[in-house]
């Protein structure tokens, strides 16, 4: 057990199996000789593989430790059954910022997105309301239902624009303490304060209304038309245990609009390969950097001596050193699970059991041996190449989220529906497809108890029977299919409750909310142990600004430059 | 299982609203759609060089664009302005809501005559501008560059009026050039001597009636024809049929663009940003700032923008003026920097040409106050012009000069010339 | 005839108070008020023989010290001492009720003696959060524009305000500002009885349920709110509202404002953007130089001025106000007085709550979201005959209830579905007073769209307009003109629909009469 610097093969090496006994003699006595690595990464999801490019770039010896034989966290690509790759978590990127994807020259590593082609909502008197990327088609298809509506597209792009245009610039930056005086944080609130000053007077009014404001109420003072409605709003509660009539969801789905796909903002696209081509990129660019990875290495807890990290100690009792600890877990799971409550201020661990992490989705993957057909979609539609959905009117998807609320999963679900090997064929075999559905709302527990089976079977067919009612025969189609409620995502990912945010995106869990106040800049009260997943600013989606921004911190307590890393890109 | 599933059966049976929406959904298949004029412009198209118009296949130019210049110069030009934004306004109320809506008096306009106008959001900036037709004393159509449907609806609250979006109804054509008025005397539009500059009269046509007035965008003499979508090939056809002998051409935008740069005259989201597609504030322009001003009407009563216009004028907060330029030289000056005194940068052009009837090299460009407003000295522009992969940067004197750039006689002569 | 500087449309209390303080300025003003009588919503009205209730409000927990001051409506009568203040009882079907004594639950009974001391620091941590947004009732919003030196220093003090908290207490207000208050009780508290009640108050007179973000503001805008120097205390007047509004006539008169009643204002006139005066229903037009409206801000611009004035932006704006009421007022006569369950004497007297726990005021507000009425509403229930005899027949009892959610627009209509929901709203009270069914002489219940009709309160909402987040301060009642002046010269805004917004605090009208006499209008 004496890996030097640069021996990767023996980084590799299943340690493992002695008994924590020998451990820790071998601690007393080769404490000298003991690798401690610069810094370790608890967690191979996306943020905590960005974190670890950017950190090894940085010249620092960086192991990732991962718990699941593959990385990914919840950005993978799994063969579930053979021949089909299921984005069995995440299943669109837009939110993944250009900048890292650069820096860390992810397209070197394989990394493409494509962009997608729209969608539709299908409605319950046999038609749909398609989104196009066309311009003049996109006012077309909503002048079908209203003429009005049509018109005021253009108007709504705009103020989300500038709303999006605001926030912007904010995701590449670290929150500042409002309570603090430190000329750092003066100096980003001035940033935060001019930025805001910057805006015209409408465009104040509207940033302090959106930030609180249902997307249900924001979308009334643009459209007229329920469906119009239900197709803009379903931004504003992916991800997010609220309804669309709960304040504080316009922003919800500026979150979602705020990501672009080769400049364009607000485009949505796929991975090629899966999302868990974002990962694998991510995973070779570390490597390639000289990083390494231990897969199937549960971290059972943060090594603590006298209020420092010094590393971890795995699931089979190996301690690693390392002379910092990042975590890319959620923070319920980093500060309730991985660290003893007595290394950390009551004030903090208060505030962290208090931090929201609310299961409210779950996924339902399928293998199709072919193209599901919908009658009310023509066959040459290019929707079939976007997302599709079911819920036609605000008050489906508001009383989806009354159920949560009761404890119950959606009778009549939201889904998200994708066919991704529509445009990107390596994820099926030739003419089969592989369809992602994201459904909201499935609660962390059913009726206060645990998901059983037979409720796991029983929210599968609430999905399987909307979809039905739309493509007949569908049921025949299906080859596979996995079933994930909050429990599977829970213990395959280990999202706390299966949040795919990592915490919920209210405003009270926000800048410098976010994950808990006096600790939304990364660093936790111990030193030497960080945060980087997106349970801190800002926050959830496959956008690696968790990660890079803490990478950024720590990089700042080295004392290390940071020129390796792209500023933000210009809001021009 | 724990839960029942909700039922939410798909309805079979749908009404009449809904089977025409279903009918509606092809559209999908043609994005850039034909004008109800598309197959006489199909058959015209040498050079198959369209652009997109609000969602309308619309030619750059026909078959050369230099020489489509010159027919609307010496000819008639036929140019189809089909894909035009078009309102239909009418009630007891339709004079009130567009006195309240745009910036003119439009009691002053009488019915049988157009004017030229712009409207504001409430902070005064420009969301528009276009013609209205007074067609009757309660029925106006308003055509414009952008859509506002929604604006005008919600305009319309508490006024006894319909506002309704006739698009696709209405056919336009734009007819202009010096022997515009006798192609349309000799296609048979009995009368049409008596229009004057702006004025408007309905003309029967193939069992039905176009509504032709003396107006266009070219400072030429012309008209404009309104006809049904059903009637416009007919009325083409009418049209090329006794322009034949005149010389009458079909020609493109690029074309127009010349002819209405010559004229003086501003194109919304190319002379400035339109209020309802500005995304960042600083684009926004009132009235003042784009020399619109004039048809600010401060006696007419309340309409929109108008307390911000007031305030703005009276504490100075109008930051920039539209003027025109002449430059030296003939290399036109499109989208270059305007500074003073080659130094430090006050604009930009929006729009620039060397003019074939001026023989001078004009230009539109925005400026910011007291640049081009107070301060007209010294003024230059930088203009890059790109030649065989190299920029030529020349840096070129610039004189604000009044606008229109060119003023034709026969534009507004009456009776018409008979060229 | 007499001329007027200022025309106050609207006699309510907030446009009672504008004039006073107008008239105190030495303006000379006239109040135009379209009832038979003053008061507006804070009346005591007589709905059966014999039994008189107060109108819409019936507790007064947030007269702002600033009128009692200027009005000097101490010397008129209205005056509170400790003993005057009300306790709130939790109700509870299964056992003992909870109660909240002093102002606001000084000391909380019927509860464990951990759930008293988390609630005592619960309670101060609220009262003091509170305390950091209060200075705002009495001020009007900041120009996010434009600030002045005024403005920027009184932002100033509250940054102080912020600062004295101390790092720790300073975030954690910050955290919780927009939070929802389901989340804040479920951190903090763990009797479900007393997190009801204060979920109920939390979203008493908004379209919100405790889960839903922001629903917190609601309590923090009680707490700000005191009386007789005690922030959170509640008192029922002797006579009931009607006695508070009698108080504040007397002071309007001494100061000289005439008041004409049953006279309907049918339009402000405007004269090249500015207000010159009014006319009447009858035709009679009235000029001042100053227009204050302290009536609903829809109401004043879409039918007063009328769209063709104003810019349509702005009309989108006041469109834009959410002002659907959700919350039911109920009047009983009852040939007894009813006995809750559990409660004793002393408890009748005190403000009674149907409000089982957060999730039960959260289920009853979910069908209101979809147009439907709560089949188990949550309710508070005063009897004020108890402590104020001359309120109903001897032996007979009055009961005053506000109860939620009865939304404005009911999907199959209140005409079918009034009785429907009386029949809920009296099995809820049968539940926790059994017996009470059988002593009902009438019942009065006014649905919102009822009140709206009654009281001239467009959409029946008190508030005249929701009070969220996003119609508060700088969005009050419209953002860009939330600063009682109005894009209509001469013309301002003093009613509720303005900020701080409702209840009976007569703060709106404070501050626009403030903003009057600063521009010298």
């Amino acid at each position: 057990m004496t890996g030097q610097n640069g021996d990767h093969h023996a980084k590799f090496r299943a340690f493992g199996n002695g008994s924590r006994k020998n451990e820790e003699r071998v601690v007393r006595k080769d404490w000298a000789k003991m690798k401690a690595w610069d810094a370790i990464v608890i967690g191979g999801g996306h943020n905590g593989l960005v974190n670890a490019c950017y950190l090894q770039r940085a010249g620092l010896d960086v192991l990732v430790v991962e718990k699941n034989d593959w990385v990914g966290g919840a950005a993978t690509s799994r063969e579930l059954t053979p021949g089909f790759l299921y984005s069995n978590c995440s299943y669109v990127c837009s939110l993944f910022r250009p900048e890292i994807m650069r820096d860390l020259e992810l397209p070197r590593f394989g990394l493409q997105v494509i962009s997608y082609e729209g969608g539709a909502v299908f409605t319950r008197d046999g038609d749909y309301l398609a989104n196009y990327r066309d311009h003049d088609a996109h006012r077309r298809e909503f002048a079908r239902f209203s003429k009005r509506d049509a018109e005021a597209y253009d108007r709504y792009a705009r103020d989300v624009t500038r709303q999006c245009r605001f926030i912007q610039p904010l995701l590449m930056r670290t929150a500042p303490d409002p309570t603090s005086l430190r000329p750092r944080d003066l100096g980003e609130l001035l940033y935060l304060g001019k930025k805001f000053a910057g805006l015209s007077a409408q465009e104040m009014a509207l940033t302090l209304r959106f930030w609180t404001m249902s997307i249900s109420e924001f979308l009334d003072e643009y459209f007229e038309t329920d469906v119009i409605k239900a197709n803009f709003a379903l931004s504003g509660i992916i991800g997010t245990a609220l309804g669309p009539m709960s304040p504080g969801t316009a922003y919800v789905l500026l979150h979602h609009y705020m990501g672009e796909v080769d400049g364009s903002v607000g485009a949505w696209g796929y991975a090629r390969g899966g999302m868990g081509a974002v990962t694998k990129a991510l995973a070779a660019s570390f490597k390639a950097s000289g990083g390494t990875i231990r897969i199937g290495a549960e971290v059972d807890h943060v090594l603590v001596q006298r209020g420092k990290a010094k590393g971890v100690v795995l699931a089979g009792g190996e301690e690693i050193y390392g002379k910092l600890v990042v975590s890319n877990a959620d923070v319920k799971r980093t500060f309730l699970k991985l660290v003893e409550e007595k290394e950390l201020p009551d004030i903090f661990l208060r505030r962290v059991k208090n931090f929201k992490i609310r299961g409210s989705s779950g996924k339902v993957n399928i293998a199709l041996d072919s193209l599901p057909e919908f009658p009310a979609l023509p066959k040459d539609s290019p929707v079939y190449r976007g997302d599709m959905h079911f819920t036609d009117s605000m008050e489906r998807m508001e009383r989806a989220y009354d159920d949560w609320k009761a404890g119950r999963w959606s009778a009549d679900p939201f889904l998200d529906m994708v066919i991704p090997t529509t445009l990107d064929p390596t994820m099926a075999p030739p003419g089969k497809h592989f369809m992602s559905c994201f459904v909201q709302y499935a609660p962390p527990k059913v009726n206060g108890r645990e998901w059983t089976d037979a409720d796991r079977d029983g929210f599968a067919e609430s999905v399987i029977a909307q979809i039905a009612e739309y493509s007949p025969g569908f049921r025949d189609r299906i080859v596979h299919m996995e079933v994930r409620t909050p429990r599977e995502i829970e213990a395959e990912v280990g999202l706390t409750e299966g949040n795919i945010f990592q915490g919920e995106l209210t405003f009270d869990q926000l800048l410098f909310n976010r994950p808990v106040p006096g600790y939304a800049q990364y660093r936790s009260p111990l030193s030497g142990l960080y945060m980087c997943g997106s349970s801190t600013h800002p926050g959830g989606g496959v956008m690696g600004a968790p990660g890079r921004n803490a990478a950024a911190e720590i990089l700042r307590d080295l004392a290390k430059s940071t020129s390796h890393m792209s500023p933000a890109h210009d809001v021009i | 299982m724990a839960q029942a599933t909700r039922k939410k059966p798909v309805a079979k049976i749908a009404g009449a609203a809904v089977s025409t929406r279903i009918a509606a959904q092809s559209h999908f298949r043609t994005l850039r759609l034909g004008t109800p004029l598309q197959p006489r412009i199909d058959a015209l198209a040498k050079t198959q060089d369209w652009y997109n118009w609000a969602g309308y296949r619309a030619p750059h130019s026909l078959w050369d664009e230099e020489l489509e210049y010159f027919a609307i110069r010496s000819q008639a030009a036929l140019f189809d302005i089909s894909p035009m934004t078009k309102y239909r306004i009418e009630g007891p109320d339709a004079e009130a809501l567009l006195n309240r809506v745009t910036l003119r008096d439009v009691t002053k306009l009488k019915s049988g005559r157009v004017h030229y106008t712009a409207w504001c959001d409430d902070e005064g900036f420009v969301l528009d501008d276009g013609t209205l037709f007074r067609l009757s004393p309660s029925h106006f159509r308003l055509c414009s560059q952008e859509r506002h449907l929604p604006w005008l609806l919600d305009s319309a609250v508490g006024f006894d009026v319909i506002v309704e979006e006739e698009t696709e109804a209405v056919a336009g054509l734009a007819l202009q050039g010096p022997t515009s008025f006798a192609v349309l005397r000799d296609a048979g539009f009995a009368g049409v001597e008596k229009l004057k500059i702006f004025d408007l009269a309905d003309f029967p046509h193939d069992g039905g009636t176009v509504t032709v007035s003396r107006t266009g965008f070219t400072g030429d003499l012309g008209y404009e024809l309104f006809v049904p979508a059903d009637k416009a090939l007919s009325l083409w056809d009418r049209l090329m049929t006794s322009g034949e002998p005149r010389g009458i051409r079909a020609i493109g935008y690029t074309a127009l663009n010349r002819a209405r740069l010559e004229a003086g005259l501003i194109v919304a989201n190319a002379d400035f940003t339109t209020a309802e597609h500005a995304i960042r504030a600083d684009r926004l322009r009132m009235p003042d700032e784009i020399g619109l001003g004039f048809m600010i009407d401060l006696e007419k009563g309340h309409f929109n923008g108008r307390r911000a216009i007031l305030e703005a004028r009276a504490k100075r907060k109008l930051r920039y003026v539209l003027v025109g330029l002449e430059i030296e030289g003939n290399i036109p000056a499109e989208h270059a920097i305007v500074y003073h005194r080659k130094a430090q940068e006050v604009g930009l052009v929006s729009a620039a040409m060397w003019s074939p009837m001026a023989k001078r090299n004009i230009a539109i460009a925005s400026l910011a106050r007291p640049y081009g407003d107070t301060m007209v000295e010294d003024l230059w522009v930088e203009i890059y012009a790109m030649r065989e992969l190299q920029y030529q940067k020349l840096m070129k004197r610039a004189k604000v000069v009044a606008r229109p750039f060119i003023k034709l006689d026969r534009r507004t002569a009456n009776p018409p010339a008979d060229f | 005839m007499t001329s007027f500087d200022a025309i106050v449309i609207g006699g309510g209390h907030n446009g009672l108070v504008a004039a006073a303080t107008l008239a105190k300025a030495g303006r000379k003003v006239l109040v135009l008020e379209a009832g038979s009588e003053v008061g507006g919503a804070a009346r005591t009205e007589e709905f059966a023989p014999g039994f008189r209730a107060s109108s819409i409000a019936h507790l007064l927990n947030r007269l702002h010290p600033d009128v009692v001051k200027t009005l000097e409506l101490e010397k008129h009568g209205l005056q509170f001492g400790r003993a005057d203040f009300m306790p709130s009882v939790a109700l509870s079907k299964d056992g003992p009720p909870l109660v909240l004594h002093g102002a606001y639950g000084e000391v909380l009974t019927g509860a464990s003696s951990s759930e008293q001391s988390a609630w005592k620091e619960l309670r101060a941590q609220l009262l003091r959060y509170a305390g950091i947004l209060k200075p705002f009732l009495s001020r009007r919003p900041p120009d996010l524009t434009g600030m002045s030196l005024l403005e920027t220093a009184s932002l100033g003090q509250t940054a102080l305000a912020l600062k004295k908290l101390g790092k720790e207490d300073m975030r954690d207000f910050l955290r919780v500002l927009l939070m929802n208050v389901a989340d804040l009780l479920d951190e903090q508290l763990a009797d479900i009885r007393l997190k009801g009640l204060l979920a109920f108050d939390a979203t008493l007179g908004s379209h919100l349920g405790p889960r839903s973000p922001t629903s917190l503001l609601g309590l923090y805008y009680r707490l700000a709110g005191e009386t007789g120097g005690a922030a959170g205390a509640q008192v029922l007047p002797q006579g009931g509202m009607g006695a508070v509004v009698a108080a504040i006539r007397a002071s309007v008169e001494k100061v000289g404002v005439t008041i004409r009643t049953s006279t309907p204002v049918a339009k402000i006139i405007v004269e090249k953007g500015r207000a010159v005066g009014v006319a009447l229903d009858n035709g009679e037009v009235l000029r001042a130089s100053t227009i204050v409206s302290a009536i609903n801000p829809a109401t004043t611009f879409l039918d007063l001025v009328g769209p063709r004035e104003i810019d349509t932006g702005f009309v989108r704006k006041v469109k834009n106000i959410r002002m659907k009421g959700d919350a039911a007022k109920l009047n009983l006569a009852l040939d007894r007085p009813p006995q809750f369950s559990g409660v004793d004497a002393a408890g009748h007297r005190s403000r009674l709550v149907i409000a089982p726990s957060p999730d039960h005021v959260e289920r009853a507000f979910n069908p209101c979201k979809y147009g439907e009425f709560s089949p188990e509403p949550v309710m508070e229930i005063t009897l004020p005959s108890l402590a104020d005899p001359s309120l109903a027949p001897v032996g007979a009892c009055v009961l005053s209830a506000v109860v939620q959610y009865a939304p404005y627009q009911l999907k199959e209509g209140w005409d079918a579905g009034k009785p429907k929901f009386l029949k809920a709203v009296m099995a809820q009270l049968e539940s926790h007073a059994p017996g009470i069914g059988k002593s009902v002489v009438h019942a009065e219940l006014l649905t919102p769209a009822d009140i709206e009709t009654r009281y001239r309160m467009p959409g029946g909402h008190w508030h005249h307009g929701e009070l969220q987040a996003d119609q508060m301060l700088v969005s009050r009642p419209v953002s860009g003109w939330s600063g009682y002046d109005t894009p209509v010269e001469g013309l301002f805004l003093a009613g509720a629909g303005s900020h701080p917004g409702g209840g009976v605090s007569g703060a709106p009208g404070l501050n626009a009469a403030r903003r009057i006499i600063a521009m010298k209008g």
